[in-house]
């Protein structure tokens, strides 16, 4: 039985990674950038297969508002090669390491025309069934802020405040009742009211809580 | 009596679904193409990126945080009403629930207070204001009003 299970077993790792192999490509979501300065756009893949020799990453080029993509970059065979009729043509530079399965390209002097849709698209022969990802570049004349700083900075100030109201209010309380408790013995007003909120989770004697009546003020 | 509890209980819990849907579904403006909100701009070119992050500056960031803010603080209220229900003694009033109800609603006036001021900047001027801005508006006066009945509401036994 053990050895059917194991037999079987070996079996089936064997098949399904053979149907079921693909190369998935890891890019940024968005890259955000300075006008003049250089920006890495990175791109990783992961397959199920050893990096073989002939690797090859491809990178293609969507203007923002255009519906055409240009082909900017192709590495193949260990030689990166870039369009010489590409808006990129002397700005790009290969700074990737496909022994480490990274292929990320370096876009120099960067200009408001660069602001579009960065392709990766990398093959890894026989791991040659993926879908591209793509990274959206952004280019600025000052970075705005990371989105969420403020929505965070602001909740945690509020709530911060809150806090800190709550913490003092009951060290004011608990303050003023050890005054209180040092000073007489009982049947202090306020000595009264701290026994009664220590009740508080037992349910009023009277009448179930269900039972209790609200009503406004004449 | 029973009734004004759940009455007030049904009204809190309005004003909170409402924020809830508000804030979650993405309709605040409707755009031709799409819609968009202060999360996320589902509009684009067909083919395109359908829905990109919306990145419009810091008041929408601030729209944001309001929002959450007054969910945060309506949910608050609702848990400490049932606390103080059980807790208050004869004769008192829920400030504590009212205070935190009427903050809610500070916030959510705040919030569509500035994504109306500032959304004409964000978009363009053929943009129509989508359900969840309605409902922004809506729950805005559900809070303020159920939190002045927790502020002048008297326990009585």
């Amino acid at each position: 039985m053990l050895t059917f299970l194991a037999l079987a077993s070996v079996v089936l790792l064997g098949i399904v990674p053979e149907q079921t192999q693909a190369i998935v490509i890891y890019t940024g979501w968005e890259r955000h950038a300075l006008l003049g300065s250089d920006v890495r756009v990175s791109c990783f893949f992961f397959s199920w297969r050893w990096t073989s020799e002939d690797v090859t990453f491809s990178w293609t080029y969507r203007p923002d508002g255009s519906r055409d993509s240009i082909s900017i970059f192709h590495y193949t065979g260990g030689m990166a090669y870039v369009d010489n009729m590409s808006p990129f043509r002397d700005r790009v530079e290969f700074v990737g390491n496909p022994g480490r399965r990274d292929g990320s390209i370096l876009i120099k002097n960067l200009d408001y025309a660069d602001n579009g849709t960065f392709t990766c698209d990398a093959k890894n022969p026989p791991d040659i069934v993926g879908r591209p990802s793509s990274v959206r570049l952004l280019v600025f004349e000052k970075v705005p802020i990371q989105a969420g700083v403020i929505t965070g900075a602001i909740i945690g100030v509020v709530l911060g405040l809150l806090v800190l109201i709550v913490v003092i209010y009951y060290l004011m309380r608990f303050l003023v009742a050890r005054r209180v408790f040092s000073l007489s013995v009982s049947k202090h007003g306020k000595k009264k009211k701290e026994g009664s909120q220590q009740r508080q989770w037992h349910p009023p004697p009277s009448s179930s809580p269900l039972l209790l009546l609200l009503s406004l003020p004449r | 009596m029973l009734l004004l509890l759940l009455g007030i209980v049904l009204l809190h819990v309005a004003g909170l679904v409402l924020l809830f849907v508000s804030t979650i579904v993405s309709f605040w403006r409707t755009v031709n193409t799409g819609n968009a909100d202060f999360w996320v701009n589902s509009t684009g070119p067909n083919g395109g990126y359908p829905c990109v992050r919306a990145s419009a500056g810091e008041w929408i960031q601030a729209v944001q945080a309001l929002m959450i803010l007054s969910i945060i603080f309506s949910c608050l209220s609702l848990f400490l009403f049932f606390c103080q229900l059980f807790t208050l003694q004869k004769g008192g009033r829920f400030f504590l629930t009212g205070t935190f109800q009427i903050l809610a609603s500070l916030f959510v006036m705040s919030g569509a207070i500035i994504y109306t001021v500032m959304s004409p900047t964000w978009g363009k001027d053929t943009d129509v204001f989508g359900y969840s801005y309605i409902l922004a508006w809506v729950a805005f006066p559900l809070a303020l009003i159920s939190g002045l009945i927790y502020v002048i509401l008297r326990k009585r036994e």
